[in-house]
C-alpha cells in the first residue's frame, strides 16, 4: 500500500512540473501543447475512494493552473473526466472492468489508445471551451482540441508503454 | 429530514462533484475579468519559486541574443543623452527643483506565455521592490503591458497580447488616439479601433502610447501600422498593428512607475462627484 501511495504522489509531482516547465513551452506550430498530466487520473487504481479521487483531480487541475494561470480550467476539465471515469473504463475495457481487475500495464494496446482518447478528448473540449468562452468561436475551440489531443493522445501511450516496461524487469 | 439525508449520501459523488465544478467555474471566470482572483496566480511563491529556479538555469540559452538587445538599447540612449548635452549646454539648469516624474525599475522575466487567449507573463519584482498593481511594463522596443497581482516577491503581468487588456494608443505623427486591443489570433499583431475617420492614417505608420491614461508616459513605440479599414459605421478605422516586440523572445523589461498616478487620480474622482 505505501509503495503505491507513494508511486502516485510522485507521479503527481513530477506531472505538475513537466507540464509547468516543458510541456506547456513545445508550442508545436505555434500553438499546439499537449496535456499528459492528465496521465495521473487515467492511471490512478481502479477501486479507490472515489471522493479522494475527486479532490486529488480537481488539486491536480488547479496546480497547473495556478502554474498556468488559467483560473480553473484545468481544475474543471480534470475534474470532469474524473469524475466520468468509470464510465469511460466500461466503454473500452468491457467485462475485465466488471470484475474490478484491470492491470493497466497488462491492458491490450488497442483498448488502451481508445481509453486514453475518450478522456483526453472530453478534457481538451472542456478545458478549450473554457479558455476561449465564446460560443461564435466553436470551430477555434474544435481546432486546438482536435489537434492537441492528437499530440497528447501519442505522448500519453508513450509514456505509458515505456514506463510498464520498465516495472515488468 | 430523513429523506434529504439519505438523498445527501446516495448521491455524494454527484454532489462533490457539483461543488468542485462549480468552484473551479468560479475560478475561470473571475480570470476572464479584469482583475484576476487573488490566489490561483503564478504569482505566489510555489509557482514562482519554481519559475525563477528553471529561469536561472534557461536563460543562460540565450545570453548572447539579450546582450545584443540591451547593447543597441544603450547606443540609442546614448545618442540622446549625448545629444540633450549638446543642447542644454547653454541654458541654467536648477536640479534642485527638477524631479523626476517616472521611476523606472528593471526586472527580468521568469515566465512568458503568447499562445492563449488571455496571456500572463510572471516578472522577478514584486511589492518588496515598490511594485503594484497598474503599473506599465515596456522593453526596449516597446510596449507588454500592465502589472496584474503581485507577490513580495513576484508579479504577473497583463501582456498586451490578452484579450481583456485595453491600452490608449495614437498616431505617432498626430494626435487621434484609440484603443489597442487584441482579437486572440497572431502574437505579432493587436487591433487599434476607435481612431475617428478623419485622422490620415497611412501604411507604416508608427503608433505610439498616448499619455491618456496614468500608466504609460506618452510616445512609449508599440508598432507599424499595417493594414486599416473603416469599421462597419464607417466613423472609426480599425487598425492592425504589426508590434515591434517579439513577445516570443522577451527577457528584461523595465517597470514605470507614475508618481503623479495618485494626485491625478484624486483630481478625477474630484471632478466626478
Amino acid at each position: 500500500m505505501n509503495s503505491i501511495l507513494s508511486v502516485h504522489t510522485v507521479r503527481f509531482l513530477v506531472l505538475i512540473l513537466a507540464q509547468a516547465l516543458l510541456l506547456s513551452h513545445i508550442n508545436f506550430l505555434g500553438y499546439i501543447n499537449p496535456f499528459l498530466y492528465i496521465l495521473f487520473v487515467a492511471l490512478y487504481p481502479v477501486k479507490n475512494n472515489r471522493m479522494l479521487f475527486l479532490f486529488l483531480s480537481f488539486l491536480l487541475g488547479l496546480s497547473v493552473d495556478m502554474f498556468l494561470d488559467s483560473g480553473g480550467m484545468h481544475a474543471a476539465a480534470t475534474l470532469t473526466i474524473a469524475f466520468i471515469r468509470p464510465a469511460a473504463l466500461k466503454f473500452s475495457f468491457g467485462t475485465v472492468y466488471d470484475h474490478q481487475s484491470i492491470k493497466f500495464d497488462s491492458v491490450d494496446l488497442g483498448q488502451r489508445i481508445v481509453y486514453f482518447a475518450i478522456l483526453t478528448v472530453i478534457h481538451h473540449f472542456i478545458l478549450f471551451s473554457l479558455d476561449i468562452f465564446n460560443f461564435s468561436k466553436i470551430i477555434l475551440v474544435l481546432k486546438n482540441t482536435l489537434f492537441s489531443s492528437i499530440f497528447t493522445i501519442i505522448l500519453c501511450v508513450l509514456i505509458s508503454i515505456i514506463f510498464s516496461r520498465a516495472n515488468k524487469k | 429530514m430523513q429523506q434529504i439525508v439519505n438523498f445527501i449520501i446516495r448521491n455524494k459523488i454527484f454532489l462533490l462533484f457539483l461543488l468542485l465544478f462549480s468552484v473551479s467555474l468560479l475560478f475561470t471566470i473571475q480570470s476572464h475579468s479584469y482583475h484576476r482572483s487573488k490566489f490561483i496566480n503564478s504569482a505566489n511563491f510555489l509557482s514562482g519559486g519554481v519559475y525563477n529556479t528553471s529561469n536561472n538555469i534557461s536563460d543562460y540559452f540565450d545570453l548572447k541574443e539579450q546582450n545584443k538587445i540591451l547593447q543597441e538599447e544603450n547606443n540609442r540612449l546614448k545618442s540622446i543623452l549625448f545629444n540633450k548635452e549638446a543642447a542644454l549646454d547653454s541654458a541654467y539648469v536648477d536640479s534642485s527643483s527638477f524631479s523626476r516624474k517616472y521611476k523606472f525599475t528593471p526586472a527580468q522575466v521568469i515566465k512568458n506565455s503568447y499562445t492563449q487567449n488571455n496571456n500572463l507573463l510572471t516578472i522577478n519584482r514584486g511589492s518588496k521592490d515598490s511594485i503594484k498593481q497598474d503599473l506599465g511594463v515596456i522593453t526596449s522596443k516597446g510596449i507588454l503591458g500592465i502589472i496584474e497581482n503581485t507577490n513580495n516577491d513576484y508579479a504577473t503581468v497583463l501582456s498586451v497580447l490578452n484579450t481583456t487588456s485595453r491600452i490608449s494608443a495614437q498616431l505617432k505623427k498626430t494626435n487621434h488616439f484609440g484603443s489597442l486591443a487584441w482579437n486572440g489570433l497572431s502574437e505579432k499583431y493587436v487591433q487599434l479601433t476607435e481612431i475617428p475617420e478623419i485622422a490620415p492614417v497611412a501604411k507604416g505608420d508608427t503608433i505610439v502610447t498616448s499619455g491618456r491614461s496614468d500608466i504609460f508616459p506618452k510616445g512609449i513605440p508599440i508598432g507599424t501600422v499595417k493594414d486599416f479599414k473603416l469599421d462597419g459605421a464607417e466613423n472609426y478605422y480599425e487598425i492592425e498593428v504589426a508590434l515591434f516586440n517579439d513577445m516570443t523572445n522577451i527577457e528584461h523589461v523595465h517597470i514605470i512607475e507614475n508618481k503623479d498616478a495618485e494626485i491625478i487620480k484624486t483630481l478625477i474622482d474630484k471632478a466626478n462627484e
